[in-house]
């Protein structure tokens, strides 16, 4: 777009923009780094190879990355069956998708503790019938995340799918392939970076959530203890030095991860020939 | 977008059919799980508040604390929104109204609290004006109280909350481009007018969408919250520490009266939602 | 009034919009700025209305410096190529903003607004849509309303970008001879934009050819199609054959019956209508035969042979009158004889 320099406000909007995004943003999340700048670097691996930290990191990725892709898995059909097919309701249900968006965690997790703890109705129906625990053990912390998850997935690849030329669909189709074919090599290729920026934006989130977890999980040292709730549970032993140590690398992660995740989507956008 | 279902709900344009089978196993897998992972928990929040019946439900939130946790809940919610409104619709005009150096870092930067996690969120405030942060001596010697107390449940809620608004903003206003605002220039137009009598209109329901899910997320943050409030009963208690309290107690009716409040709120929110979508969608 | 533009220039990051522009336009003219897309008309325009700041050099309205001056107080009227209506207010509300916004001092009151809105639709002849939305109108209407809204300012000068740029063929006919018409009504100095020669020859009591950031000539429509200035505004306004005398084509101007005495240059422009025909008889030498013909309407487009050339142009496009093809009562493949009534030169 080219610049007008016409417009008024410039200087007052930016100089707030500024401002306010050093105030509230980079000043609070500086200390992080300069906090642990205070630490050596001995002390910084002794706090973060502690086996209890290590197996709350496992813990904390493991089961975003299962949920994140048990959630893209669900969310593209929802997201298909919304956009291709008609039936009634359709449009309560794509409001419904948002939810996750909307309800506190704190409601989500007590709501999802109770239903799947083992007299909840379908806690107790899994018990029974397949002998599967859910509640307060790694599991659970899965399925809130699946939960927090899902529309990310659908909402990312909602837009992609409605904007989908399906003429293209029509020209496979006149060229003799069939449907099977035809949603291998070409529909499924053109979504598939979509797909992919949906599942990685619910693994991000899966990394960091609190809220609709804890109540899950039964936070058991070593098997169902999330990385953030180790943080809490730092901070209350006043161990501000610990807590710092952990936060810091789980955002180093994190960012590590969403970069290659980055490049992933940029080597599958390469291949299906856009931009 | 493109209409591939009749009036009649048949697929108008046989190559893009799917087999009767598949249609009906997807829908329902879709309908399922919708069904069975998102609404039935809405209902069982209902369910649980009302199970030992009206009274009961009444008594919870007639409760001192929860009355309390409502109380700070709403003036959270009220110090929060506006500001991160104002800064929204700063961030906007400056980003999409003019070019200069480092425009795409500010657009990053401004999304940066969503990727940073609640709990590590409300940490970096404690680490600022905690008991041992940078403020934190300077704060004792002025017996003034920021971590355990409101002001650092507003700053947590605050970071939190901090792109929302200008997220709806900035790709809306970067697409309108700016000839209508032009045009109300050359016509003598000031700028204030110029942005009340032209940008506002054309923008009044991305924003209030964006304001919307702003105040949703304020009310309910839990994770940011709970790392500062210090979960001072009737005091720094919000709405959702206070469900957690409540549900730790085992005081099951009092923890999903208050959760039912707030999943009334998350309803509303959709509902405001659909309407502002099929709005902005009408133009 | 009047328009001076002083070594005006004008760089987006490395590219160079304009390059040291001068340019008068006296007051009460209609003016085209006229040139391919990227020569930096536009750009013109929105320097000389004040939504565009020049890197360099000034514009002067009515003798004075305003280039420092905002654009609000410039006492210009902008049509925007997308007309840029106000979406979301009425066409009454869209026309009246100007007058609306003005200082509570020099603020006239609803009554005289109702009043001047209501003469300006009239004036537009769009009076019965005043209660309308602009995505209820048609381009034209939107057209016609945009200018309507800047008329109610009483610009002293007029700025359109493009104005017939989105409209259809037959809407644009029809919307370029009523500007015609409006503009001898009121008499404010005007400029449009446009890439469209037919349309600046048309309206345009001046034009402007621009390319490549700079004015290539001004004058009078008549004066730039019969004289142009250059090979470039030659090329640009109307049809033209182009021969040049180096790659061979020296064999069409001889047997033309131009001789090297008579060249004047390099490359020689000739407009097809300044190609006249007579049938050759069947003994004569003229190696040019008739190939074929097309109907424009009143004249005929004739596409000429010449048997001689190699490599170059071997074919040449001729105009005529077609009462004057019918005389000649030519056939595919019959000789004639090629007579130039009037060549441009150009190195």
């Amino acid at each position: 777009m080219k610049q007008s320099r016409i417009m008024p406000g410039f200087k007052p909007a930016l100089s707030f923009t500024l401002v306010y995004l050093v105030l509230i943003v980079l000043i609070p999340l500086s200390t992080l780094v300069f906090k642990s700048l205070q630490l050596n670097f001995d002390d910084y691996l002794a706090i973060i190879t502690n086996e209890r930290i290590i197996a709350s990191f496992r813990v904390s990725f493991v089961t975003s990355f299962i949920a994140s892709i048990v959630a893209g898995v669900f969310g593209f059909i929802i997201a298909w069956v919304l956009v291709r097919y008609s039936f009634s309701g359709k449009r309560l249900l794509d409001a419904v998708i948002d939810l996750p968006f909307a309800l506190p965690t704190a409601v989500a997790g007590v709501v999802l503790a109770t239903i799947y703890q083992p007299s909840g109705f379908l806690g107790r129906w899994l018990m029974d019938n397949f002998g599967v625990k859910v509640a307060y053990t790694p599991l659970g912390i899965v399925v809130a995340l699946i939960f927090i998850g899902i529309p990310f997935v659908v909402r990312t690849v909602e837009p992609v799918l409605q904007e989908f030329d399906t003429t293209m669909e029509e020209a496979a189709s006149s060229l003799g392939a069939s449907r099977l074919v035809i949603f291998n090599k070409v529909i499924f290729p053109n979504i598939f970076p979509a797909l992919l920026t949906g599942i990685s934006l619910a693994f991000a989130r899966g990394v960091g959530e609190y809220g609709s977890v804890i109540f899950i999980a039964g936070n058991l040292p070593y098997i169902s203890e999330i990385v953030p709730l180790l943080i809490i549970t730092k901070l209350e032993q006043y161990d501000y030095a610990g807590a710092t140590a952990i936060a810091l690398t789980m955002l180093v992660i994190s960012f590590v991860l969403l970069l290659l995740i980055n490049l992933l989507q940029l080597w599958a956008r390469r291949r299906s020939g856009q931009n | 977008m493109h209409t591939l279902v009749d009036a009649h709900g048949q697929a108008s344009r046989s190559a893009l059919n799917d087999p009767k089978w598949v249609r009906v196993t997807l829908t329902s897998i879709a309908v399922g799980f919708i069904v069975l992972f998102l609404c039935a928990p809405l209902v069982l929040v209902l369910y649980q508040a009302f199970s030992k019946g009206l009274d009961a439900y009444i008594h919870a939130l007639s409760d001192p604390d929860a009355l309390a946790a409502v109380r700070l809940t709403l003036l959270v919610a009220v110090a929060t929104v506006p500001l991160n409104t104002v800064f929204g619709i700063a961030a906007a005009w400056a980003i999409t109204r003019f070019d200069f150096r480092g425009k795409s870092l500010l657009t990053t930067l401004i999304d940066l609290p969503f990727s940073v996690s609640p709990v590590i969120s409300g940490l970096i405030f404690v680490l600022m004006f905690g008991a041992q942060g940078w403020f934190g001596e300077w704060l004792l010697a002025h017996d003034t109280k920021v971590i355990f107390a409101t002001p650092g449940i507003i700053l947590a809620t605050i970071f939190i909350t901090f792109p929302f608004v200008a997220r709806e903003l900035i790709p809306l206003m970067q697409e309108m481009g700016f000839e209508e605002e032009e045009a109300a220039l050359s016509l003598g137009a000031s700028g204030w007018k110029t942005f009340f009598l032209v940008t506002l209109p054309n923008i009044k329901w991305a924003l209030l969408y964006g304001v919307l899910l702003c105040n949703a997320r304020a009310m309910g943050e839990f994770g940011a919250v709970s790392v500062v409030s210090g979960h001072i009963r009737g005091l720094t208690n919000t709405l959702p520490l206070h469900i957690e309290v409540s549900y730790n107690e085992y005081d099951v009716i009092g923890a999903f009266a208050s959760a039912s409040i707030l999943a009334g709120l998350a309803i509303v929110t959709l509902i405001l939602k659909s309407f502002l979508e099929w709005k902005q969608g009408k133009g | 009034m009047s328009i001076l533009l002083s070594n005006i220039s004008k760089n987006f990051g490395q590219f160079a919009a304009l390059h040291n522009v001068n340019l008068e336009i006296p007051e009460g003219e209609l003016v085209a700025l006229l040139g391919p897309s990227g020569c930096g008309k536009t750009t013109l325009l929105r320097i000389i209305a004040g939504l565009e700041a020049p890197d360099e050099g000034q514009v002067l309205l009515n003798g004075e410096d305003k280039t420092a001056e905002h654009v609000s107080h410039r006492g210009i009227g902008f049509v925007f190529q997308h007309y840029a209506l106000f979406r979301h207010m009425t066409v009454f509300d869209n026309v009246a903003f100007g007058l609306r916004v003005k200082p509570k001092k020099e603020r006239p009151s609803e009554a005289v607004i109702a009043k001047k809105v209501q003469s300006l639709l009239e004036l537009v002849q769009l009076g019965w849509l005043a209660d309308r939305f602009p995505d209820q109108l048609s381009g034209g209407q939107r057209q016609r309303i945009a200018l309507a809204r800047a008329l109610a300012v009483e610009p002293n000068v007029l700025l359109l970008d493009e104005p017939f740029g989105a409209l259809d063929a037959s809407v644009r006919k029809d919307l370029r001879q009523w500007l015609r018409n409006l503009h001898q009504e009121l008499h404010v100095t005007s400029i449009f934009v446009t890439h469209d020669q037919e349309e600046a020859m048309e309206v345009a009591s001046q034009v402007v050819v621009l390319n490549q950031g700079q004015i290539e000539q001004q004058g009078a429509p008549a004066e730039i199609y019969d004289h142009p200035a250059n090979a470039f505004v030659s090329k640009f306004i109307g049809q033209t054959n182009i021969l040049n005398l180096e790659q061979n084509d020296m064999a069409w101007l001889v047997s033309a019956g131009i001789s090297a005495d008579n060249r004047h240059g390099a490359v020689a422009h000739i407009r097809p209508h300044n190609i006249d025909l007579e049938k050759a008889s069947m003994s004569s030498d003229s190696p040019i035969l008739l190939k074929d013909w097309q109907h424009l309407g009143a004249t005929i487009r004739i596409e000429l042979f010449n048997s001689q050339v190699k490599g170059g142009n071997s074919s040449l496009f001729a105009e005529m009158p077609n009462e004057r093809f019918k005389q000649l009562n030519l056939n595919r493949g019959d000789k004639v004889v090629v007579n130039i009534k009037q060549a441009h030169w150009f190195n």
